[in-house]
């Protein structure tokens, strides 16, 4: 009963992804497909393990967890999910921020659930991560030390209720205009874990499009936070596509190995162009007065985000890098004593049971 | 009490608050899986007492709808029992809250699933099946701190002796009610007595009793969590969320 009871607002309904939604089941269906038709069940004894490897992923089939892979796509993708796992938990902050003020009791519930999936994407992205054998409390130790990151936007403060919005229309809308090519990534594991994970993200970008709908639709006090969101949402959002193409440092060998699909600088580019109509329909402003049509590149012309104020966030000083750490390293350490009791009463019943057996 | 109108509001209230409390742990549960379980449980809580909530305001009919009721009310006129208003503390305390409530939940709805109210009668129907889990959640949580390690048993001991006094308002009668919650009290001793004994726990003793919710005398609390959770519904009155 919760989780879905509103109704989308006109023009929130398939539009509101881009039409994203089509491209994650036409990879679902891709991937039933590869299953299908099978490849080779594995390299010849005197066969190049590497050529093999590259023939799979040439071949559009999956990378699965028992197949030899190169060290470094390992590594990669390793990071890859561990920061999108660490991601998922760390985001749940600045949402969770608002459940306990959220203005309406359906709000609420829609909050709650959706911050609840957030740590459900958490643990089955740690589950697909743990198939490149590594462990999810290794991993957890990893994001605590400071050693693996987790997505810069969830360094800055929601300070406004509309912020719950603008983090589901921006920041989801971008993170599924990123995500949705990874249901296409080579690894097995990784792609269905994202296939699931764009489903239930597209429903939170319609959600937040439809409390903004709400706000931009409501008393000018509404009006006046929902814009004010926007205004400090959007650049951060352009920015979670990573730095321009020029810059960014593990973007060729991810298209290679066809983890990565898109360029950074290219997905952007197709954030923007799905965010323009839709703000239209919100009757709110893009911060860009710079922002028009280029009928030569049928694609809208923009401002581009502050990239040194991205990689400082990335680096640690962002608003609220230290908060977010902070509550997480607490949070783990206070459940310390919970988790070792669980950890002794199941050791007991264990034996209890060896002895019943004996 | 009296009426169907002030009945309905109070089991509302009592899973209102505890939603709301049990929601605080979002972010901050020792597991990444007890996250979701407690979230999953706020989540039943707000469910049931958006159902009642919105019943007790077509009861009363005086045109106040579930927000109306959740967000406009002051303290003294909430109606829940002081247990589920009580700071979350630590885990142990938060599963001692649990247990117990649902311990009394189940009975409750499984009673009123069978009431002459229709209303309240689908209300316990669809409730009851979630206590269920509750409890049942509830419960394994208190005999793992329990015969857990030294430290656990020791933080678990605490808990249910902080919390039992307060259990006894779950039970205070209303001979008029649709269900008489005293009624209730022998389902619950049977579930909880041998939970506490298999966790190698002392059921407490002890004659106190704190009370007043059900007549909004509530504990210094409430209008703390109220004043959260109502600020930024009385900031825009009128307005659409």
């Amino acid at each position: 009963m919760y989780g879905n009871d509103f109704s989308a607002p006109n023009g929130a309904t398939d539009e509101a992804s881009g039409g994203l939604l089509g491209e994650v089941e036409a990879a679902e269906a891709e991937l039933r497909a590869a299953a299908a038709r099978g490849r080779r069940g594995g390299p010849a004894p005197d066969e190049d393990l590497a050529a093999y490897f590259a023939e799979v992923v040439d071949a559009e089939q999956k990378i699965e967890p028992r197949d030899w892979m190169p060290d470094a796509y390992r590594r990669t993708l390793i990071r890859q999910i561990a920061q999108h796992a660490h991601s998922e938990i760390i985001g749940m902050q600045p949402e969770g921020n608002w459940i306990s003020r959220a203005p309406s009791l359906k709000r609420k519930a829609i909050l709650l659930a959706k911050v609840q999936d957030e740590a459900g994407h958490g643990l089955y992205l740690y589950a697909a991560a743990e198939t490149l054998g590594i462990s999810r409390d290794e991993l957890v130790q990893l994001l605590l030390d400071g050693r693996q990151k987790y997505s810069s936007i969830f360094n800055y403060p929601t300070l406004s209720w509309a912020d719950v919005g603008a983090i589901g229309w921006l920041v989801d809308g971008a993170a599924i205009v990123n995500q949705v090519p990874l249901c296409r990534c080579s690894y097995g594991p990784y792609a269905r874990a994202m296939i699931r994970v764009c489903k239930e993200e597209s429903f939170h970008q319609r959600q937040g499009y439809e409390i903004l709908h709400t706000l931009a639709h409501g008393t000018p006090a509404q009006q006046a936070m929902a814009q004010d969101s926007v205004d400090r949402w959007w650049y951060p959002s352009l920015a979670m596509f990573g730095p321009p193409d020029g810059d960014s440092t593990h973007s060729a060998q991810s298209m290679a190995w066809k983890i990565k699909r898109f360029s950074n600088d290219d997905l952007r580019q197709r954030f923007v162009d799905m965010c323009v109509q839709q703000a239209e329909i919100l009757g709110l402003r893009i911060p860009d007065a710079d922002l028009r049509w280029n009928d030569e590149r049928q694609a809208y012309d923009y401002t581009q985000p502050d990239y040194d104020e991205l990689m400082q966030v990335i680096s640690g000083d962002g608003p609220c890098n230290r908060e977010r750490m902070a509550h997480r390293r607490a949070a783990h350490a206070d459940g310390a004593w919970v988790r070792e009791a669980a950890a002794a009463y199941a050791a007991k019943r264990a034996g209890q049971k060896e002895t019943v057996a004996a | 009490m009296n009426g169907p109108f002030d009945f309905t509001l109070s089991l509302a209230d009592d899973a209102l608050i505890a939603a709301q409390r049990l929601a605080e742990w979002t972010t901050r549960a020792p597991e990444m899986e007890e996250d979701i379980a407690l979230a999953n449980i706020a989540l039943d809580q707000l469910g049931a007492a958006r159902l009642l909530l919105s019943y007790a305001g077509e009861l009363e009919g005086a045109g106040r709808d579930e927000d109306a009721l959740a967000y406009l009310r002051d303290d003294r006129e909430f109606r829940n029992v002081l247990l589920v208003e009580l700071p979350n503390d630590d885990f142990a305390v938060t599963m001692a809250k649990l247990f117990f409530l649902a311990a009394y939940q189940l009975p409750l709805y499984t009673a009123l699933a069978g009431c002459a109210d229709e209303r309240l009668a689908a209300i316990g129907a669809k409730a009851r099946k979630e206590s269920a889990y509750h409890l049942d959640h509830g419960a394994l949580w208190v005999k793992r701190l329990g015969d857990g390690t030294e430290e656990s048993h020791r933080r678990m001991q605490a808990a249910v002796d902080q919390v039992w006094p307060y259990t006894h308002e779950l039970f205070v009668a209303d001979p008029a009610a649709p269900v008489d919650p005293a009624t209730l009290r022998p389902a619950f001793d049977e579930v909880v007595g041998p939970v506490l004994a298999e966790a190698t726990l002392t059921q407490p003793g002890g004659a106190w009793a704190p009370a007043g919710g059900r007549a909004g005398v509530h504990t210094e609390h409430l209008a703390y969590l109220l004043a959260e959770m109502q600020v930024l519904h009385r900031a825009h009155p009128g307005a659409k969320w």
